[in-house]
């Protein structure tokens, strides 16, 4: 590929504000707009823009692609694991209010854990599938 | 006053996308269309006080979309002549503009009986969103509600949602993801010696 100066140093520039960007919707989702499908949607951009600007092979250096198929099942296995460990500690499925010593507080822990499942599979799967593209037209 | 020349504005700006890119035959440009058709979109939530919406269709529909549609004309690689010249015309216009004007007058009569947007007498705000509001920082500690409804209210919708996303990234990686078995490799260089 032939090497653009420009384009190489505005992405150098832009992805790490991406990243945080995607780490803030992701943890102030409770607060303002956003929450885990719109982090990891974000965070898996930052991911594609320095494929697109660097080339495919190093990007799939950062993530291995047997990695992200793991971390798309761990999200979700994050989300139901939460509703698992409540059906443990006394509480229906998904019902957070067993997960903290009071309501408040076990349902905050259980929408910021379920928030990061949604954001790490999200994230996961979105990059799985531009690979799957990119890497098809490669070869 | 200005909420109505905005809104005018965007949807004036969609109707417009869309007969564009129903009237191009070049894909990239159709592509580049449709990103902006979702961005105006997401403007369009946001006049309407839905950011967590607009927020979706800006950073879905607008950014990955596109990208992965632009993946895929990489993939397939030729420009797309319009089919419909060749094609013969085995029917008159006239029948499906009939239908056509038909369906849209009677939406268009059905809308008269839904109330006004955002009217306070709407079955939308009086039904469970108002439990919602009232009770969503009590019991969740959450204060954005939409949060709050999705992640804990409709969790199991969510869940639901999730292992969507991850089948279908399932789906995409049987199809076309991993590696092409040596006997397929082979049947199609067979079929097609002279393509590198």
């Amino acid at each position: 590929m032939r090497p653009n100066l420009i384009l190489h140093v505005v992405a150098k520039f832009v992805i790490p504000l991406i990243i945080l960007f995607a780490l803030y919707v992701q943890f102030h989702g409770d607060f303002g707009p956003g929450g885990g499908f719109q982090a990891g949607v974000i965070f898996s951009v930052a991911l594609i823009l320095y494929a697109l600007v660097f080339g495919l092979e190093p990007a799939e250096k950062i993530i291995p692609s047997n990695w992200l198929h793991k971390l798309a099942a761990l999200g979700v296995v994050i989300y139901a694991g939460v509703g698992v460990a409540s059906l443990l500690l006394g509480g229906n499925y998904l019902d957070y209010t067993f997960l903290g010593s009071n309501q408040v507080a076990g349902q905050h822990l259980g929408i910021l854990l379920v928030e990061l499942g949604v954001g790490i599979t999200v994230a996961s799967v979105m990059l799985i599938l531009f690979f799957a593209f990119a890497g098809r037209a490669r070869k | 006053m200005i909420d109505i020349v905005i809104n005018v504005t965007l949807l004036a700006f969609l109707a417009i996308t869309a007969v564009a890119a129903l009237r191009l035959t070049n894909l990239f440009a159709i592509v580049m269309l449709f990103g902006i058709f979702s961005l105006l979109s997401a403007g369009l939530f946001v006049v309407m006080d839905a950011p967590d919406v607009a927020f979706t269709e800006a950073a879905v529909g607008a950014g990955i979309s596109t990208v992965l549609m632009l993946a895929t004309l990489a993939l397939v690689k030729r420009p797309q002549k319009p089919y419909y010249a060749e094609a013969p015309r085995t029917h008159t216009p006239w029948l499906p503009l009939i239908v056509v004007i038909i369906t849209g007058s009677a939406l268009v009569y059905g809308t008269w009986d839904i109330p006004g947007f955002g009217a306070p007498g709407a079955p939308a705000q009086t039904h469970v969103a108002r439990d919602y509001i009232d009770n969503a920082l009590q019991e969740t500690g959450v204060p954005n509600v939409v949060t709050a409804v999705l992640a804990s209210y409709r969790g199991f919708d969510t869940l639901g949602e999730v292992v969507v996303v991850y089948t279908a990234g399932v789906a995409v990686l049987l199809l076309i993801g991993g590696r092409r078995s040596k006997a397929a490799a082979r049947t199609k260089d067979k079929e097609k010696p002279d393509e590198a």
